[in-house]
């Protein structure tokens, strides 16, 4: 199905192709490079559909957007090394501020030219278990129980791991009114009961899902529904617990880039779109909470169940701060598995 | 040495071959192995790429972006193949006909890109290339885009194919010595009529060997491409690299599928090599020591 | 290093050796000096700091002693099914020949996603294996698997034609003199091989060393358990740091340069040795 939709977008892109060459005086050609992580494969596709329709209505001119997917480290990196990217999609504020940082494309006050920190869209990380809930798992105290298997990927490699990691830390922290030595022999108990760090997110989803190894994966939301919808809708639940992570992938323009391409204008219209009600209305669909609800279609929001949610910023002070004190090497994961001396 | 030096079991005489029970023993054994390394695996490849039938199968095969990826792949294999041919072949020539000292550690530095982790062969063209890189702030003034462009992806793949042809060669060539060379040139010959009449005729098949291992590994190659890709769809991606997103999306069969226009096209490439490698056996019987053994 | 010192008659010395060293700088040197480089960056503390860590170090001893085990086993059973493709007759031997060479054609990841899924517990091979005790995906073992598949070409490829050359007066001189066959496989046989039996296993050794996309699907990827260097150079590469990685890559490098170098001094002197 997808593939025949895909298909048909190519006729008619061809099809409008023609027309543009035919008629050259009348539109403009615009092509952007979307640099995004894995689990967005699904929205983008469908988005960038909109978003060109949208733009061809409102100014006459063609828009393609090239795709490129991958975890969000690996992405940025390439960014940094020269992949020239018009707006980068990614799964953490940290992966584009060292993209700021080490390129000087943008600011560092990126964040701050998007509303609601230039996240359009949110998430969160639920528990993704086996049909009936064998395991009777129904908040954060029962994965770290002994026997029961927990599915994540490395949080060294995989950005979606850290977002786990930082949800299981937070978690503790607040039931254990801020002991950090309590958070850390809980993650501790928790990564006890991992069998294997798949490197990325997709990698631990076809272990959980194919092999069927493990009682629980700890998942992001939107990515815990794709797995049940497109691999196994009668296999899967999925279990909310009492507190999570909000997760905020930002986004933004790749300003010098951008404008070197001529497509500064286009690029950040792509992404205030991505805020107007047809972007907003796209994201619930592919399972992403939107940040204006109200725009989005109510049966999509019925979904999404109510958590309480912490923010990164609240609990840990920033991406900066906890990826050093979390993932850095002799971080606190590194630390439950290296002895230390 | 004669042709039945191939299955000498047919001398029929006992003291040259062992006892039946062992020689069941031993295929047994080696049957197993292969069964167990290469035959189940490449049967669950295409198992699951035939998983949801032969529509999808195709459907997954004329894709646009599948299309585009074995476009890819066919430049970067038809690139980088004849430069490491003529590589190998002057590399050959330099070892094989002439003296010198340090010849092992030459041919050890042509073995290198064997022995380099695929990460890192394609790591060192972004430590060269990329924007943080020796030569990335220049190329990026003049305009020039070479990793994460289809440039980087050729040259990752001479990269890793880089030992393939001039490895077949320097043991073939090195065993067929130089007197008939060197009697070509007392009777007056040119150093390009020498090559091509007298050595290239006698290592023509080895040659062939040599680019089919080569093309095999340059279409297949999906580490070192990886990291110099960028991934763009449709645009940057070679057929590895296309498998590895429909696996992403969760698309098992279509990846499967094209991963056995991989395994087709190896077994194809694997099936000329051993007709070639009849002829080849024929072609330098009397003259040569076997391949890969200086 | 390389004494330039022509002792041949032929024509076509300097530009061969030429164009050689040009193409293997351009495309072998100048980009791997750029990994000692980019390693020169780090202050020796700092350097030792990375490759002697605690993580690295149970990397290096997983990595190569896996490589090791699938390189003896690519040793014994390639040695194996080259012998029994050369002297036995065994139907479908056309077929196997060609399947040899499989593992060079086939994607790194479409192997271990293949190698994970057979041998897991659900796998086609792991179901069985699995009630033995024994887990091979997500485990050790589950690497020196992929490694082994990945390095079957190298050990076939050098022996088989060794093999076929095998001149077989000498067995049968050796039959005359009363020799079994045994000792004719270890008196005779066995030495004329060696030389090709080491190329092989040092490809397929320096081959399993630096393999990523095929082990990373079934390591399983436990830290100080089952996680293999070149993990350990892209999780450094994931925290931007890049001196680090360059650093455990130039270490690997280095190993896998000095095995290739003394296997091939090895054969070089035994083939002066043999023509003397």
């Amino acid at each position: 199905m997808r593939l025949n939709s895909l298909m048909t977008k190519t006729i008619l892109a061809l099809f409008a192709f023609n027309l543009v060459t035919g008629n050259l005086s009348l539109a403009k050609e615009y092509t952007l490079l979307n640099v995004s992580y894995d689990p967005t494969r699904e929205f983008y596709k469908t988005y960038n559909q909109a978003f060109a329709d949208y733009w061809k209505e409102k100014t006459g001119d063609m828009v393609k957007v090239n795709q490129s997917h991958g975890g969000a480290g690996k992405q940025a990196r390439a960014v940094i090394d020269g992949l020239e990217a018009d707006v980068v999609t990614l799964a953490l504020a940290y992966d584009i501020d060292a993209i700021g940082e080490k390129t000087g494309y943008f600011g560092p006050d990126w964040q701050k030219h998007l509303p609601h920190n230039s996240a359009p869209y949110t998430s969160t990380i639920v528990f993704l278990v086996r049909k009936g809930n064998p395991k009777g798992i129904k908040d954060w105290d029962d994965i770290i129980k002994t026997g029961v298997a927990v599915i994540t990927p490395n949080p060294k490699t995989s950005g979606g791991a850290r977002w786990n990691f930082l949800a299981a830390w937070g978690y503790a922290l607040k039931k254990n009114g801020g002991d950090e030595k309590a958070a850390r022999n809980f993650v501790t108990a928790l990564y006890k009961n991992v069998p294997i760090l798949d490197s990325g997110a997709r990698g631990s989803t076809t272990t959980f899902v194919k092999r069927g190894i493990g009682d629980v994966f700890l998942s992001w939301e939107n990515e815990a529904f794709l797995a049940i919808n497109e691999l196994g809708p009668d296999q899967f639940e999925i279990v909310v617990p009492s507190v999570s992570i909000l997760a905020e992938p930002p986004v933004t323009v790749v300003d010098q880039v951008a404008k070197k391409h001529g497509t500064f204008e286009v690029a950040k219209a792509y992404l205030d779109y991505l805020f107007s009600p047809v972007g907003q209305k796209l994201a619930a669909k592919h399972y992403y909470r939107p940040v204006a609800p109200e725009h989005a279609d109510p049966a999509d929001i019925a979904r999404f169940p109510k958590v309480n949610l912490f923010t990164v910023g609240d609990v840990f002070g920033g991406w900066q701060k906890a990826q050093k004190t979390h993932f850095a090497d002799g971080g606190t994961f590194d630390q439950i598995y290296v002895p230390s001396r | 040495m004669t042709t039945q030096s191939i299955t000498p079991n047919t001398l029929g005489d006992a003291a040259l071959t062992e006892p039946k029970a062992v020689r069941w023993l031993l295929s047994g054994l080696a049957l197993t192995f292969l069964i167990l390394f290469l035959v189940v695996p490449l049967v669950a490849v295409f198992v699951q790429a035939l998983e949801k039938g032969v529509d999808t199968y195709w459907a997954a095969i004329i894709e646009p972006d599948a299309l585009a990826a074995i476009r890819l792949t066919l430049i970067a294999a038809g690139v980088s193949v004849p430069l490491n041919l003529v590589f190998g072949i002057a590399a050959a020539w330099a070892i094989t006909k002439f003296k010198f000292r340090g010849k092992a550690f030459l041919i050890t530095l042509i073995d290198l890109p064997f022995s380099v982790s695929p990460v890192i062969s394609g790591f060192i063209y972004v430590l060269l290339f990329g924007l943080q890189g020796w030569l990335g702030p220049w190329l990026k003034a003049h305009d020039i885009q070479l990793i994460f462009a289809v440039p980087g992806i050729v040259l990752a793949t001479i990269f890793v194919t880089f030992p393939f042809v001039a490895r077949e060669l320097i043991p073939l060539m090195q065993a067929q010595g130089t007197e008939e060379e060197e009697a070509a040139l007392v009777l007056g010959a040119s150093g390009w009529q020498i090559f091509f009449r007298v050595t290239l005729p006698n290592v023509i098949w080895g040659v062939l060997y040599g680019v089919i291992l080569c093309n095999a590994r340059a279409m297949g190659e999906f580490g070192a491409v990886s990291v110099v890709s960028g991934h763009i769809r449709g645009l940057t991606n070679t057929l590895p690299l296309h498998v590895e997103i429909l696996y992403n999306e969760y698309n098992f069969a279509a990846a499967f599928a094209v991963a056995t226009l991989l395994a087709l096209l190896a077994i194809l490439t694997l099936v000329a090599k051993a007709l070639l490698e009849k002829k080849v056996r024929h072609a330098v019987k009397s003259a040569t020591k076997p391949i890969g053994v200086e | 290093m390389i004494a330039i010192k022509q002792r041949g008659v032929l024509p076509g010395f300097g530009l061969a050796m030429g164009f050689t060293i040009l193409y293997l700088s351009l495309i072998v040197l100048i980009p791997l000096s750029s990994l000692l480089f980019k390693t020169a960056t780090l202050s020796w503390v700092d350097f030792w700091g990375t490759v002697a860590s605690a993580r690295v170090l149970a990397s290096f001893r997983l990595t190569f002693g896996a490589a090791l085990i699938a390189a003896l086993i690519n040793g014994v059973f390639g040695l194996l099914v080259a012998w029994v493709l050369v002297r036995y007759k065994i139907p479908g031997k056309r077929i196997i020949d060609a399947l040899v060479d499989l593992p060079f054609a086939l994607p790194t990841a479409v192997a271990g996603i293949t190698l994970a899924g057979l041998y897991s517990s659900n796998g086609w091979i792991g179901r069985f294996i699995e009630p033995l005790g024994l887990k091979i995906a997500y485990t050790p073992l589950g690497i020196m698997v992929a490694m082994t598949f990945i390095g079957i070409p190298f050990v076939v490829r050098t022996v088989q034609p060794v093999l076929e050359d095998l001149e077989k007066e000498l067995e049968e001189a050796a039959a005359c003199l009363g020799a079994n066959r045994w000792q004719t496989f270890v008196r005779v046989i066995f030495p004329a091989i060696t030389p090709a039996l080491l190329t092989g296993f040092a490809l397929a050794y320096a081959r399993a060393i630096g393999e990523y996309g095929s082990v990373i699907f079934i390591a399983g990827n436990m830290p100080m358990v089952s996680e293999i260097t070149p993990l350990l150079i892209i999780t450094k590469l994931e925290q931007y740091d890049y001196a680090g990685a360059t650093a455990i890559a130039s270490v690997m490098l280095l190993f896998s340069f000095l095995i290739l170098l003394s296997i091939n001094l090895v054969q070089w002197w035994s083939r002066r040795h043999a023509e003397r």
